[in-house]
């Protein structure tokens, strides 16, 4: 089977965003961008499974400007096996980026997708739902744990309660959580062996893709900053600062 | 005028305060209908719970064997048909709103407003973005339902006792697919506060060490009555189970007091941690940037420090 992996470029997590003055929007100008760390987790399960002998072929999907190509030769040095680069400049919002996984779908057949959870830029958390209700597919969101057997995957998921285990049918749409595994780094010679690797390059305009927005950023904001408050000398006027507040 | 339907969140048989947080944030948008939606394969005492929620106006309750768990994918399709003659639909972000929602809004053709903050107007909400380093006001289209999830940690539950909406059966037409199937779900069991809603919370970072010197976090918040909660290291190094973690991708919480002890004050954590009242900070490095947000903070070693808290507080 092949599996399609979502591979977002975003602003590195080391990264201190700042909110440009105007509120028009956050620093981007020479900042570093790495892939998405829910992404690459992604595209090491998905390389887990092909070592497996579970998948054939891992194809990692970017959607963004024409400079996309870097981030996307990353993904193959990892080693996915080719990258489908969807070229637009606008910036993509999660049902459309849905829509886009979902006409590549058409195309691919995937016997299974897995996106991170989340992208640590707009932190929406909504994509890989999106797409599997669009497909009418199943989906395990936030994983651990994933097993393939007979047709079906065995996904133990991360919730508020502890952790959930659950059983779909495959095609479905699996997200990841960040401690279903440790992605692998990349090697050298696999930078060298990553150049002759396809990168199938599709127009936004050409996938039918309807692309208008429902959301509107109209303005950004440096969140509300917490003062630093006073140090105490020990453990007793610590109990006596907590008591006096009312909180012990 | 705004109607909005608010999916309630529960589990064994039990509302989650996320609930109660969501109607709030559904009371923001000054709406003339606040229904509360409730499936589930035995319904009856969450909705009798969910009607006594100040500001409700009705409870609809689906009640089929397939509720039993929130699964996404068979909840969906249901909140999706009862989404009809709504204005806006909102679900608790947490783990279980969080799955559902986005499926529920691409059923519906609409995009979502993840973790609202705060409502600006009906259509014009706050939420963050970059692990809430910056704040995006964003409009959603008019003509449009709203679906949007509600972060719990920036609203206080609504009131209840003083209410009791009318209950009603809501039966919908939505085929539910059988590809998915809950097998079970592995629940620490704790007598200790919830820590999504505990006033108080004492959590353990990579300073502590170890799993069993864990216990040493433990002892101390069921001294005090705290919830426990963890930074991903200390989670990572398999100190405590997952569902302890605290920050950007575990839980978001809002306790009037939150000790952090042996944590370094990562931005991922402090993410989940903005909107606590107080924060204090134990740790052996006072250059800690846990510090710079720390309402009060002392430095030095957490072994000896909380046997010393222990007696202080005699
Ligand atoms: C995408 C992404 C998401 C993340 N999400 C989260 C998240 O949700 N939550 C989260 O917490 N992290 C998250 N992280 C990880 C985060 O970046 C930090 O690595 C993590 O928070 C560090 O945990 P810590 O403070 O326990 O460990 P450390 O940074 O190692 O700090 C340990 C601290 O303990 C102190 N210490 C050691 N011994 C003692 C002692 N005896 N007494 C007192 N103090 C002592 C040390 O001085 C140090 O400050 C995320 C990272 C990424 C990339």
């Amino acid at each position: 089977m092949k599996i399609l992996v979502g591979y977002k470029r975003v602003v590195d997590y080391n990264v201190r965003i700042q909110v440009k003055p105007d509120g028009s929007g956050v620093v981007t100008d020479g900042v570093k961008l790495s892939a998405n760390p829910f992404d690459d987790i992604a595209l090491e399960e998905a390389l887990r499974l092909r070592e497996k002998g579970v998948a054939e072929e891992v194809i990692v999907v970017g959607i963004g400007p024409a400079d996309l190509t870097a981030h996307l030769r990353n993904g193959l040095a990892m080693g996915a096996n080719r990258a489908i680069h969807v070229v637009t400049s606008e910036s993509v919002q999660p049902l459309t980026a849905a829509r886009v996984f979902l006409k590549l779908i058409e195309k691919e057949q995937p016997g299974l997708v897995i996106l991170g959870k989340q992208a640590i830029d707009d932190d929406a958390n909504q994509t890989g739902q999106m797409l599997a209700a669009l497909w009418d597919r199943p989906q395990a969101t936030f994983a651990s744990n994933v097993e393939i057997a007979d047709g079906k995957a065995t996904v133990t998921r991360e919730v508020d309660a502890g952790l959930e285990v659950i059983e779909t049918e495959l095609p479905a749409v699996i997200t990841t959580d960040l401690r279903l595994n440790e992605p692998r780094f990349i090697k050298l010679p696999d930078i060298m062996k990553a150049k002759s690797k396809p990168i199938d390059t599709i127009e936004f305009g050409s996938l039918g893709v309807e692309a208008h927005d429902h959301l509107k950023t109209t303005h950004y904001a440096a969140p509300a900053k917490r003062s630093k408050g006073v140090m105490v000398k020990d453990a007793a006027e610590l109990v006596a600062v907590l008591k006096q507040k009312g909180l012990l | 005028m705004s109607k909005i339907l608010v999916i309630a969140e529960h589990l064994g048989g039990k509302l989650n305060s996320s609930t109660a947080r969501a109607v709030s944030a559904a009371a923001a948008v000054k709406p003339e209908v606040i229904d509360v939606l409730v499936l589930s394969d035995a319904p009856d005492a969450i909705a009798a719970e969910a009607a006594e929620i100040d500001g409700v106006s009705r409870v609809l309750t689906i009640a089929k064997p397939e509720n039993a768990h929130p699964l996404a994918a068979v909840l969906a399709p249901q909140i999706a048909k009862a989404a009809a003659g709504y204005s806006h639909v909102f679900v608790p972000s947490t783990t279980f709103g969080k799955d559902i929602a986005p499926r529920v809004a691409a059923l519906l053709g609409v995009a979502q407003v993840s973790d609202v903050m705060s409502v600006e107007a009906a259509h014009t909400f706050k939420r963050p973005i970059y692990a809430g380093n910056a704040i995006i006001t964003v409009e959603a289209d008019a003509s449009h339902t709203v679906v949007a999830t509600i972060r719990s940690a920036s609203w206080p539950a609504a009131g209840n006792g003083a209410n009791s909406a009318p209950i009603e059966a809501l039966s919908v037409d939505a085929a539910l697919p059988t590809h998915t199937r809950f097998v079970e779900l592995k629940q620490g069991s704790s007598d200790r506060p919830d820590l999504q809603s505990a006033s108080k919370v004492v959590s353990g970072g990579r300073g502590v060490g170890s799993k069993e010197n864990f216990e040493i976090i433990y002892k101390f918040a069921d001294r005090i009555g705290a919830a426990v909660g963890a930074s991903r290291a200390a989670v990572d190094a398999g100190y405590v189970p997952s569902e302890m973690q605290v920050g950007q991708t575990g839980k978001i919480i809002a306790p009037a007091l939150y000790m952090a002890i042996g944590i370094s004050g990562a931005i991922q954590h402090l993410t989940g941690i903005k909107d606590a009242g107080t924060i204090v900070a134990i740790n052996k490095d006072g250059e800690a940037p846990i510090f710079e947000i720390a309402d009060f903070g002392l430095v030095g070693d957490l072994f000896k420090i909380i046997p010393e808290l222990e007696q202080a507080l005699g």
